[in-house]
């Protein structure tokens, strides 16, 4: 059997979930004898390849940015796994929905809350415009299966990419599937 | 009246005149999803986790407010009823705030484990991301709107059981709000006796002790029936 070309990646989110990908510990050996990592922030992948099979995508779509690498992600990869609450249901990078739209949760961060030199950033090219609001992965682009948990533990990835290398639908049950 | 006899997920049944579909299948070691309902207090049928089919009628109907009959035949966990089940929980996590992983109830609420029980893996409606306040005027407990579900456990526990009847409901469908006396702050209020019975009864961290962090509020919602089954038969039973 080919390996497995998998991908992660991050948008709006903490990197916790990639903190606990990593705290899979000594099994990521395993994971690199079946499996190519072609594209991470663990990495310095600059564009995202053709032809992957599975990519875990953390954190929520919050800006312009995560919102075309998601079409990039679909586009190219055969699996998506929403990886972690942000994804999953927005978390915390949602918790700005009810200040409304994208303008008032700027003023409020960068204006009334600033103790210096008030303004709000905006870089052209630089800094990604927010969206009006932040959506979980799968109302913006299909997704496949969904690992959730803030962070998911190392042992619920590791089961779900164990199904995925051996060819299986993975399948969490019970507390397995607790959000938070 | 006589015991009555019916049939329940396929196991004949015995139960007593006043059983419920859901007291009566909890005897028979059958469990049903619920989230309003709390042992103690009033049924409610607000949550409609509990429907269950009964014989050949289309109409579902609430366990927690149905008395069994003689002969019912009675099924709690078809295929429909698990998806709509699921579906509930997912309406109820996009209607308000639930951010699991930074509520004081993290890991001891009961609509996270229904939601992970019944296998809810994403929400497919859109969340709905209401501004909601948060009430912590009162000295020993606070009131998110944000995770409560409107279950009225609150209410029926300060009604019932403590006879204060400070919490109520107000307004309407997905507008409405738990409120302390006349719409006032909890703090404020006159009739509160700060007893903290609301708090052990409810579902979620909507109700907390000021100063729990996350995961923090745990609740002993047993607490209720505890009392009730002292104040009527004198049995101090732990």
């Amino acid at each position: 059997m080919a390996r497995l070309r998998l991908a992660t990646t991050w948008l709006g989110g903490c990197s916790g979930c990639h903190m606990s990908f990593l705290d899979m510990d000594e099994w990521l050996i395993d994971l690199a004898r079946m499996a190519d990592i072609v594209y991470t922030p663990f990495q310095d992948v600059k564009k995202f390849p053709e032809n992957v099979d599975v990519t875990l995508v953390e954190g929520a779509v919050a800006n312009r940015d995560h919102l075309e690498q998601l079409e990039q992600v679909r586009a190219h990869s055969r699996l998506v796994v929403s990886f972690g609450d942000c994804a999953v249901t927005g978390n915390v990078t949602a918790m700005r929905n009810p200040l409304g739209k994208a303008e008032p949760v700027l003023r409020r961060s960068y204006i009334e809350l600033a103790t210096v030199n008030p303004q709000i950033p905006d870089e052209a090219g630089i800094v990604p415009a927010l969206l009006e609001r932040v959506y979980p992965v799968h109302e913006m682009i299909r997704v496949d299966y969904y690992i959730p948990g803030c962070p998911p533990p190392a042992d619920r990835i590791r089961h779900v990419l164990e199904e995925l290398i051996a060819g299986r639908e993975p399948k969490l049950e019970g507390a397995e599937l607790k959000f938070g | 009246m006589a015991t009555q006899t019916l049939t329940i997920d396929g196991k004949l049944v015995t139960a007593r005149p006043e059983d419920t579909i859901l007291s009566a299948s909890k005897d028979a070691g059958i469990d049903i999803p619920t989230l309003c309902y709390l042992d103690g207090l009033s049924a409610h049928g607000g949550c409609r986790l509990c429907m269950v089919e009964v014989g050949s009628q289309n109409r579902l109907l609430p366990a927690c407010t149905t008395p069994v009959r003689e002969d019912m035949n009675v099924s709690t966990s078809t295929p429909r009823l698990v998806e709509y089940r699921r579906m509930i929980v997912a309406l109820l996590l996009a209607e308000r705030n639930h951010v699991c992983s930074v509520c004081v109830a993290n890991g001891h609420c009961e609509l996270q484990s229904m939601a992970y029980a019944l296998g809810v893996t994403h929400v497919r409606f859109e969340y709905l991301s209401p501004e909601l306040p948060v009430d912590v005027s009162h000295d020993r407990y606070g009131m998110d709107h944000n995770r409560c579900i409107l279950c009225t456990r609150c209410v029926r526990a300060c009604d019932q059981i403590e006879g204060a009847h400070t919490l109520d409901v107000m307004g309407r469908g997905v507008n409405s709000r738990i409120v302390a006396d006349m719409n006032q702050p909890w703090g404020d209020s006159v009739t509160c006796t700060s007893c903290g019975k609301c708090v052990q009864a409810c579902p979620t961290g909507a109700l907390f002790r000021q100063g729990s962090t996350v995961a923090e509020m745990e609740k002993d919602r047993t607490m209720l029936q505890f009392l009730v089954t002292a104040r009527e038969k004198k049995q101090w039973l732990v």
